[in-house]
C-alpha cells in the first residue's frame, strides 16, 4: 500500500506521503505522484494573522537584526514613484506578489493629470452661490457652483479649461488649489456675488467668517414630519422655517392626520403643497439658510376669524440653530416669551438629529491616457481589463471609483489616501499616485512590460536604506491586494 | 546551522515567527526593548538547530514510550520522553504526543536564561510555553476547534498559579486523535506536560465502536504515523446529545485522575458544542463565555 506514497525531502522529518494528503507540516503533499506545495497554509494562516511570505533567515549579512520583514502584507503605492515621461516606457514600478497562492502584479506609476478636479461637497444650507456661479482663489477662476444636494452645496474646482485653458495665472492658482485640496489642507475659495467659504477635507467648512456646525436634520418639511407627534399637545402651531420648504405643522399632512386644529396662520411665500413653502424669503446665511434675522417677517396678520389671542406658535430652524417662541395678544400679534421647557426638549431635538457638517474632497482624473503605455504596449487592453474588473486601480492604495463608459475616469476620496499623496508638475498638472493590481497572468495577457517584474522582496530588503516609508493600511479601506473585492465598474451585462 | 529554517517578525512588529519544517512557532516577550530583542536574537540562535536534533531521533521519538528503556540524548527529546512517561504503564503513547510542548519550552527558556523579560510566551500550533513574573498575568483565549478561529472563553493565568504551559489537542489538529474530542485545552505546570496529557485527553473522549464514529488506520493515511495500525478518527456524525454528554464524561474522569495526580491543573473538554471543565484552581472557573473578537492583521503600505 505503501507504494503510492512519497518520500518529501522538503525537510529532514522525510514524510511518507499518500496521495491525496499533506505531509506532517500541512504544507507540503502528495497530488497523484507529485509533490506540492499548498500555499497558503490553512492552519498557519491562523496561527499567524495572515502571514503572507517568509524570508529565509540569515540570507545575506549573516546576521538577524530583529527587525520588521514583511511580506504580501505589503503593498507598494504609487506615492512617491515618479513616472516615466515619454510613457512608452515601462511604469517605475512594477511589482509581483503571491496572494492566496495566485501571482498578483501592481503596476504602481504616478500620473500626471492634466484633465483632473475636485468635486467638493459642502455641507450647509446657507447659501454659498447662484448655481453655475464663478468660485475664485487666488483671485482667479478656479472652479463654479453646481447642484444644490440634500443639505449640501456641491463645487465643481479644476478641470483642464481652468488647469491649461486659460491664463497662466488662473492655471497655477487652480493647480494650487486642488493640491492643497487634495494633500488634505484649507483653501479659501469666494463665490461670485456669493459667499467667501474656507474648505478643507473632513473638517466643518467656514461660511463668511462662520464655522459651520450641524448639517440640517431635513427640510421644514421633513423637520414637521419627523417631529410632528413630539409637538402634539404642547404647542398650537410650529413653522419649521428653511430656504428651500418651510413647514407648516397645523396645514401639513402629518399635522392634519394628528388632528391639530387650523391656526389662522398665513404665511409669505409660494405654497407648493399644503404646510409645504417655497421662498418665504431670499436665500442667506441666517435662520435656514435664509437671509432672515426677524422670523415674524416670513409672516402675515393671523386671520381674526380662526386665530385667538393665547395661541402658542414655535419658529425654529432646520438646525434648531435658531428658534423663537411666541404667543398671540389681544390683537393677535405675536410677542416673544421664553420656549418652555417642554419645547426646549423637541429643540434640541432636532439639533441632537443634525449630523456635523463636514466639506468632503473627491478627486476625479482621466488615467485614460498615455500613462496606460507605461503599464502595456497596448494600452486599449488595460481600459478594457479595468472595465472588465480583472485590474483593480487604487489610488495611494485607497479604493476609487471608476467611472462607467470609456476611458478609465477615477473618482477617489482624498482623506483616504495618506498624507500628501499628490504633488503637481509646473505644466501645470496635478501628479496623482495610481495602482493598477491585477493577476500575473492577466499582466502577461494584456501585453505587459513581463521583464519588467520585481518580486515584491526586492522591495522589502534592505528598507532601512532604501528611502522608503512604510506607513499601516488604513482598517477602512479594503487591502488591495485582497482577492475577490474587485468591484465591477461597469452595468451588469 | 541551516537555511532552511524560516525567521522573521510578523508583521504587527511584536510577535516572531519561527518556522522549520513542521515546527511553527509565535512568539512573543515583554520587556525593556533591548531585553526583547535580546531574547529574540537568542530564540533564533536556538531555534534553527531544533529540527536536526529531533530528526536525528526520530525513530526512537516515534516509538512506544518504555520506563525502563533507553535514553535519548537530545534535552528536547528527554523532556518528551520524560513528559509522557506517566502515561506509559497504561496506554500506547510515543514521545511525539509531547513534542509540540517540549519544543516551546526550550525555545522559552533559550529566551529567560539570556534577557530579563516580565512575561514571554511560545506558541507552538496552540501549545504555549509560559514566562511569568510576579505580579504578571496571561489572557489565553480557548477555541472550540483547533481550526475555527472562534473562542468561546477566556482564562486568567497568574503569577501565583503553578501553570506554565497550555495545550490544546483534538480530532481537528494536524495530529491524528484515537478520540472524538473537537478540542481538549489543557493547563499544566510545564508545556510538555500540558502537551501529553491534552493527547490522552483527546483520545478519552471516545464512544468506543460507535457507529456514527469513522475510523481509519494511522498507517493508511500516513505510512510512518507512529500510530501505526491504530484506528484514528476521520469523521464524527452528528451525536445525540446523550451521548455527547457520555462521551465527555469518559474524558472527565480521566482529566479528575490526571489532577489527581498532579499532572495537570485543569482542563477543558469540548464535542459538537458542549464543553466540560474541570480543575480545582481558580484558573478555569474564571472562563467566560466571551465572543472575544479576533485581531485583524496588521498592513502597510510602503511608499516607491
Amino acid at each position: 500500500m505503501a507504494d503510492d506514497a512519497i518520500r518529501c525531502d522538503a525537510c529532514p522529518v522525510l514524510c511518507y506521503i499518500k496521495p491525496g494528503r499533506a505531509g506532517s507540516c500541512d504544507r507540503y503533499a502528495n497530488d497523484n505522484g507529485q509533490l506540492i506545495r499548498l500555499d497558503p497554509h490553512v492552519v498557519l494562516e491562523h496561527a499567524v494573522s495572515r502571514g503572507g511570505t517568509v524570508v529565509p533567515f540569515l540570507e545575506k549579512s549573516g546576521q538577524w537584526d530583529g527587525s520588521l520583514v514583511s511580506g504580501a502584507e505589503t503593498f507598494v503605492t504609487a506615492i512617491g514613484a515618479g513616472t516615466t515621461y515619454p510613457d512608452y516606457k515601462p511604469a517605475p514600478f512594477i511589482i509581483s506578489s503571491e496572494v492566496s497562492g495566485v501571482d498578483m502584479v501592481t503596476v504602481v506609476t504616478e500620473g500626471i493629470f492634466s484633465y483632473c478636479g475636485v468635486k467638493l461637497k459642502i455641507d450647509t444650507d446657507r447659501h454659498l452661490g447662484e448655481e453655475c456661479s464663478t468660485v475664485r482663489a487666488q483671485g482667479e477662476a478656479v472652479g463654479h457652483v453646481t447642484t444644490n444636494e440634500y443639505g449640501s452645496q456641491m463645487l465643481s474646482l479644476g478641470g483642464v479649461r481652468h488647469l491649461t485653458g486659460g491664463t497662466r495665472q488662473e492655471g497655477t492658482a487652480t493647480c494650487d488649489t486642488l493640491l492643497t485640496l487634495c494633500n488634505g489642507k484649507a483653501v479659501e475659495l469666494k463665490i461670485d456675488d456669493g459667499a467667501a467659504v474656507v474648505v478643507q477635507a473632513n473638517q466643518p467648512p467656514i461660511v463668511d467668517g462662520v464655522k459651520e456646525e450641524r448639517m440640517r436634520v431635513g427640510c421644514g418639511s421633513a423637520t414637521i414630519g419627523m417631529f410632528a407627534k413630539q409637538w402634539f399637545g404642547k404647542v398650537d402651531e410650529v413653522v419649521v422655517v428653511d430656504d428651500h420648504i418651510t413647514g407648516v405643522w397645523s396645514e401639513h399632512q402629518a399635522g392634519k392626520l394628528l388632528g391639530v386644529p387650523a391656526t389662522g396662520i398665513k404665511m409669505k411665500g409660494r405654497r407648493s403643497t399644503p404646510g409645504r413653502y417655497f421662498r418665504v424669503a431670499e436665500p442667506g446665511k441666517s435662520w435656514g439658510g435664509t437671509n432672515i434675522e426677524n422670523p415674524l417677517s416670513i409672516l402675515s396678520a393671523f386671520d381674526a376669524k380662526v386665530a385667538k389671542p393665547g395661541l402658542r406658535l414655535l419658529m425654529v430652524s432646520t438646525t434648531g440653530e435658531h428658534y423663537g417662541y411666541f404667543e398671540l395678544d389681544d390683537k393677535l400679534l405675536p410677542v416673544e416669551k421664553e420656549l418652555p421647557p417642554v419645547l426646549r426638549e423637541s429643540v434640541e431635538r432636532i439639533r441632537e438629529n443634525c449630523e456635523p457638517a463636514l466639506c468632503t474632497v473627491l478627486f476625479m482624473g482621466g488615467a485614460g491616457g498615455s500613462l496606460r503605455a507605461g503599464v502595456t504596449e497596448n494600452p486599449v487592453k488595460l481600459t478594457h481589463s479595468v472595465r472588465d474588473a480583472l485590474t483593480r486601480v487604487t489610488c495611494g492604495g485607497a479604493p476609487v471609483y471608476v467611472w462607467p463608459g470609456g476611458g478609465i475616469t477615477i473618482m477617489v476620496d482624498v482623506s483616504r489616501l495618506p498624507e500628501n499623496a499628490f504633488g503637481y508638475v509646473p505644466t501645470p498638472a496635478l501628479v496623482a499616485p495610481i495602482e493598477f493590481t491585477m493577476k500575473l497572468s492577466d499582466y502577461a495577457a494584456l501585453g505587459g512590460y513581463m521583464d519588467h517584474v520585481l518580486p515584491l522582496s526586492s522591495i522589502n530588503r534592505n528598507h532601512d536604506e532604501d528611502g522608503r516609508k512604510r506607513i499601516s493600511a488604513r482598517p477602512d479601506n479594503p487591502w488591495p491586494l485582497a482577492p475577490n473585492r474587485i468591484e465591477k465598474s461597469r452595468a451588469e451585462k | 546551522m541551516t537555511d532552511r529554517a524560516q525567521i522573521r517578525m510578523l508583521p504587527d512588529g511584536r510577535r516572531l515567527h519561527l518556522h522549520d519544517g513542521p515546527i511553527d512557532l509565535i512568539v512573543e516577550a515583554f520587556g525593556e526593548p533591548g531585553e526583547v530583542k535580546l531574547a529574540y536574537r537568542a530564540a533564533a540562535t536556538r531555534f534553527i538547530s531544533i529540527l536536526d536534533e529531533l530528526c536525528a531521533e526520530l525513530v526512537f521519538l516515534r516509538s512506544a514510550a518504555c520506563a525502563s528503556g533507553d535514553l535519548p540524548s537530545g534535552v528536547i527529546a528527554r523532556r518528551m520522553l520524560a513528559a509522557v512517561l506517566p502515561y506509559a504503564a497504561r496506554a500506547f503513547i510515543t514521545p511525539m504526543a509531547a513534542v509540540a510542548g517540549s519544543v516551546a519550552e526550550e525555545i522559552l527558556a533559550a529566551m529567560t536564561s539570556n534577557s530579563k523579560l516580565s512575561r514571554a510566551y511560545v506558541n507552538d500550533g496552540g501549545d504555549i510555553a509560559l514566562h511569568l513574573t510576579t505580579g504578571q498575568t496571561f489572557v489565553v483565549g480557548m477555541v472550540e476547534r483547533p481550526d475555527l478561529a472562534s473562542i468561546f472563553g477566556t482564562t486568567t493565568i497568574e503569577s501565583t498559579d503553578p501553570i506554565r504551559g497550555i495545550a490544546t489537542s483534538g480530532r481537528h489538529g494536524r495530529s491524528f486523535s484515537l478520540g472524538i474530542a473537537d478540542a481538549v485545552t489543557v493547563l499544566a505546570d510545564t508545556a510538555a506536560m500540558a502537551d501529553a496529557a491534552a493527547t490522552i485527553l483527546g483520545n478519552a473522549v471516545d464512544l468506543p465502536g460507535h457507529p456514527a464514529i469513522h475510523r481509519v488506520a494511522a498507517c493508511e493515511l500516513a505510512p510512518d504515523s507512529d500510530l501505526g495500525s491504530r484506528l484514528v478518527t476521520q469523521f464524527v456524525e452528528e451525536l445525540p446529545g446523550r451521548e455527547v454528554s457520555v462521551a465527555l464524561q469518559a474524558g472527565v474522569q480521566a482529566a479528575e485522575s490526571l489532577r489527581d495526580a498532579a499532572l495537570i491543573r485543569a482542563a477543558a473538554l469540548n464535542l459538537q458544542g458542549e464543553t466540560r471543565v474541570i480543575g480545582t484552581t481558580n484558573s478555569l472557573s474564571s472562563v467566560s463565555l466571551s465572543s472575544m473578537k479576533i485581531s485583524t492583521p496588521q498592513r502597510s503600505l510602503a511608499h516607491a
